[in-house]
């Protein structure tokens, strides 16, 4: 296991580094200078190539490329372009908003989506069971930005419970603004993560309800509900937690449209703006940080299904 | 003294067509009877609805009764006290048959309390693990404390099954139903597998319903056979009779053949 | 499993095929009217796209079906054009994702071990990646924001899973017997893909890109949402949404008639592609 673990988290660390190369070479190896996108239309040649020193847009590519991976290596991410701030920064800044926003929205889906995805399995032939695999499959279909702007409009604009975007400038400073401001991203985001990771807990548990395990010990003496809950949820578990993993990566990658519709100042707000300005030490910086966080969650579910699972571990000795 | 287990008319369907019909045998206490058939023949669902374990979109009319109970219509809750009370059931494909993900020692465990419980025995956790070594040692489990933490990949198929009849021993019920429980198996552990379930029946008094498409394996367990084709029995009755005597054509058909296998085998060798 | 457990399942799968047919008309039906919208919008609108014809923020009358935009403009016509727009991205993206995904799941499947299994790393950790983050990096590298570009960048998106696809089915045909007869026989690589690699996974590939088609409409929808999709005058259902954003509480319709547009022909698709699924499998639809 220590072993597995050793090899998984140098691989991770080697597509970090491929990462990192892919996203220079994308973002430099394009026509136009960040430069010119610093200084405006009208700048004079000499504004221009002030700019160019100070950002270092006119070095060889070559030294930039060494440039960029030795400060990497010394985790620096560099400074933004346009605020002159360390990326690093504006990073910790920004992820405290999008991270508890997708960590409160994942919880959220997995206590809607597991219990309702289980129910739907055991009662498939039922019409409720029937009715929430409907509602999963519609559910799939509804674009993120869409409910978000309807649930807006029902719960901030009509009802005005809530506040319709926005977060506070002190942050959680402002307690219970901040919490407030939060509950209709999460909502949103959770409702449509739901929808489809219902769909793969059904599958799953549909899976293992028909098994042959599960009839052995129902033939036992074991009654249906005893035998999913001793046999069932944990070999469920296993394809549901790789999904988890995933869903986990996408909705973080994915925060950027609920973001914008709510305007909070999360990572991928922060990214939007850095393509719009053409700021590439902030692209790159949030384009890292991400991609670290989706290699660790993959990292982990694999973990957790190898603590679950003695067959995967088996594989990992050989 | 009334048998154990009456079928009387079972007839099983789908809504658009009928899988076992006119079907009628019984089994006395502590009897070894066997049921025959090629796959498709209807005798695998015939012993699921004597456990009432049919998939939900199977009809079953007829009578079923267990130990004096009526299987057929029966609530659910009723069928979970049957099972595992009056009688278990081993499975032809022990690796699918037994939880992937969970040591043997908890599976045998799992039948065991229950037992114990249904006895108003002591449930504790160290007179749980002394009746699965016990049970280990009745199926003569090789190395049975090395087992118990083993999960079902780990271990022979021979030996996943020897833990699928402890499960179901542990349950002490008065029927055993054995469906193909030697198909997934080579042949020297089949041997051994037959022996092993054949005597165990006998030790504990316990009715056997085999099932099987080897006629020489039900030849060696069962005293009373029953011949099914197409949903329907063709011919029963004592083993020895209808093994040497067939009456019905089929029947007649499948003996010729397992000579004429037999005769090869002892030829080659 | 046994041959009479079979038949039982072969009797619950007839049921649900019977169920499956039904809504596979139902997607046909979202996807035709759509797609008919789309087409019709070439030759007739009610209106001229970004002509002011009416009062600002009118809501849905016999003039105007849809109600009209903050600016007066006709919210139907916008529509129309919007599922144009929706589907000419959404076929290009298909496209080129096939064209990316297709070559290197085939070129991963036939490679070395090495090359095999960088690929299908990068394919693994590119799936990561939301079809739209990739899209938005395609969108920030070009210079400007047009039609193409969208198109293009959503087909970059989307060639990962499609490549990844393309790798798994290939090499499932690689390992059948008849490839194996055919090579002995002296069949070349090039005819062995031809005449029995890309037929073989043609069926459940195209179902695949089918699925892709909507991830890819959806995509859009968000690329125009975030203002990096197809600039005016191209109408598009996202940003016709996001610029109702603001008027939401006086003119909901605005925003609610082009997320129930996207939300349609994406649920339309998905029918559509669940129930060619159930047709092309032969696993399924033999009984």
């Amino acid at each position: 296991m220590l072993r597995y673990m050793a090899r998984r988290l140098l691989i991770l660390l080697l597509s970090l580094f491929v990462a990192a190369i892919v996203l220079f070479v994308l973002l430099r190896l394009l026509p136009g200078d960040p430069a010119n996108a610093l200084v405006g239309v009208g700048a004079t040649p000499e504004q221009i190539a002030a700019a160019q020193a100070q950002i270092g847009s006119d070095q060889p590519l070559a030294v930039q490329f060494v440039t960029y991976l030795g400060d990497l290596a010394r985790f620096d991410l560099g400074k933004s372009f346009v605020s002159r701030a360390p990326v690093i920064e504006e990073i910790s800044r920004r992820l405290s908003v999008t991270l508890p926003l997708t960590l409160a929205a994942f919880l959220l889906s997995m206590l809607i989506a597991i219990p309702l995805g289980i129910l739907a399995a055991v009662k498939s032939e039922r019409w409720y069971g029937l009715l929430l695999s409907v509602v999963s499959q519609v559910g799939i279909a509804v674009p993120v930005f869409w409910l978000g702007v309807l649930l807006v409009y029902v719960f901030a604009l009509n009802l005005r419970l809530l506040p319709s975007g926005g977060f506070p400038l002190r942050g959680y400073g402002d307690p219970a603004r901040a919490v407030t401001s939060m509950v209709l991203p999460v909502l949103t985001i959770a409702l449509i993560m739901s929808a489809s990771l219902m769909r793969y807990v059904r599958a799953a548990t549909l899976e293992v309800l028909g098994s042959d395990f599960l009839r052995t010990a129902r033939a036992l003496g074991e009654s249906r509900t005893g035998a999913l809950m001793r046999h069932g949820l944990r070999n469920a578990a296993v394809p549901v937690i790789s999904v988890l993993g995933i869903e986990l990566s996408t909705t973080f990658l994915g925060a950027v449209v609920v973001e914008q519709v709510f305007s909070l100042p999360g990572m991928g707000s922060m990214l939007l703006l850095g393509i719009q300005q053409r700021d590439y030490p902030n692209i790159q910086g949030v384009l890292i940080i991400s991609t670290l966080l989706v290699l660790l969650t993959g990292f982990l579910a694999d973990l957790l299904q190898r603590v679950l699972d003695p067959r995967l571990r088996k594989e990992a000795r050989r | 003294m009334s048998d154990l287990l009456t079928v009387r008319d079972l007839r099983l369907s789908t809504p658009d067509k009928v899988l076992v019909q006119d079907l009628s045998f019984s089994i006395a206490a502590g009897e070894r009877f066997g049921l025959i058939g090629e796959s498709g023949s209807g005798k695998s669902l015939t012993s699921l609805a004597v456990t009432g374990l049919l998939a939900p979109g199977l009809r079953a009319e007829g009578s079923v009764e267990l130990a004096g109970t009526q299987v057929i219509g029966a609530p659910e809750r009723r069928l979970v006290g049957l099972r595992g009370n009056a009688v278990a059931t081993v499975f032809q494909e022990p690796l699918t048959a037994l939880d992937p993900l969970m040591p043997l020692g908890r599976q045998i465990a799992g039948p065991v309390r229950r037992r114990l419980k249904r006895e108003g025995a002591e449930t504790s956790g160290a007179a749980v693990r002394a009746e699965v070594m016990a049970l280990l040692e009745q199926v003569r489990m090789p190395d049975p404390a090395r087992l118990i933490g083993a999960y079902p990949h780990e271990v022979s198929g021979g030996q996943r099954q020897r833990v699928a009849i402890a499960m179901a021993l542990a349950c002490r019920p008065r029927l055993l139903i054995a469906d193909e429980p030697t198909t997934a198996l080579d042949v020297t552990t089949q041997a051994e597998i037959v022996r092993l379930i054949t005597s165990l029946v006998d030790e504990l008094g316990i009715a056997l319903l085999f099932i099987s498409h080897d006629l020489a394996v039900v030849g060696q367990v069962a005293e009373r056979v029953m011949v099914m084709r197409h949903g329907r029995a063709v011919e029963s009755g004592p083993a020895l009779q209808v093994l040497t005597q067939p009456q019905d054509d089929y029947t007649r058909n499948l003996v010729a053949a397992a000579r004429r296998f037999d005769a090869a085998l002892e030829g080659q060798g | 499993m046994s041959a009479e457990q079979t038949d039982n399942l072969t009797e619950t799968s007839g049921r649900r095929r019977s169920r499956g047919n039904a809504t596979y008309w139902l997607g046909l039906l979202l996807v035709g009217v759509i797609v008919l919208a789309g087409l019709i919008s070439f030759v007739w609108t009610p209106y001229a796209l970004s002509d002011m014809v009416g009062g600002r923020l009118e809501a849905p009358s016999l003039q105007h079906w849809a109600g009209t935009d903050r600016l007066g403009r006709d919210l139907f016509t916008q529509l129309m054009i919007g599922a144009r727009i929706a589907l000419i991205v959404g076929c290009g993206a298909v496209v080129i994702g096939a064209a990316i995904g297709v070559t290197t799941g085939l070129l991963a499947a036939f490679a070395t071990r090495f090359l095999d299994d960088a690929l299908a790393a990068v394919f693994d950790i590119l799936i990561a990646f939301p079809t739209l983050l990739i899209a938005m990096l395609v969108v920030a590298a070009r210079e400007e924001a047009s039609l193409g570009t969208a198109i293009l960048a959503l087909g970059i998106g989307l060639s990962p899973i499609v490549g990844r696809i393309t790798r798994i089915l290939t090499k499932q045909v690689l390992g059948q017997d008849y490839i194996t007869a055919a090579r002995v026989s002296g069949t070349s690589w090039g005819a062995i893909v031809f005449w029995h690699i890309l037929p073989n996974i043609a069926p459940f590939l195209g179902v695949n890109l089918a699925l892709q088609f909507g991830l890819a409409v959806m995509a859009e929808a968000s690329l125009s949402y975030l203002g990096l999709g197809a600039p005016p005058p191209n109408a598009s259902w996202g940003r016709m949404l996001q610029e109702a954003q603001g008027t939401v509480y006086t003119a909901p319709w605005g925003a609610i008639l082009p997320g129930l547009a996207l939300f349609a022909l994406v649920i339309g698709i998905n029918l559509l592609a669940d129930g060619l699924r159930d047709r092309f499998d032969p696993t399924k639809g033999a009984a």
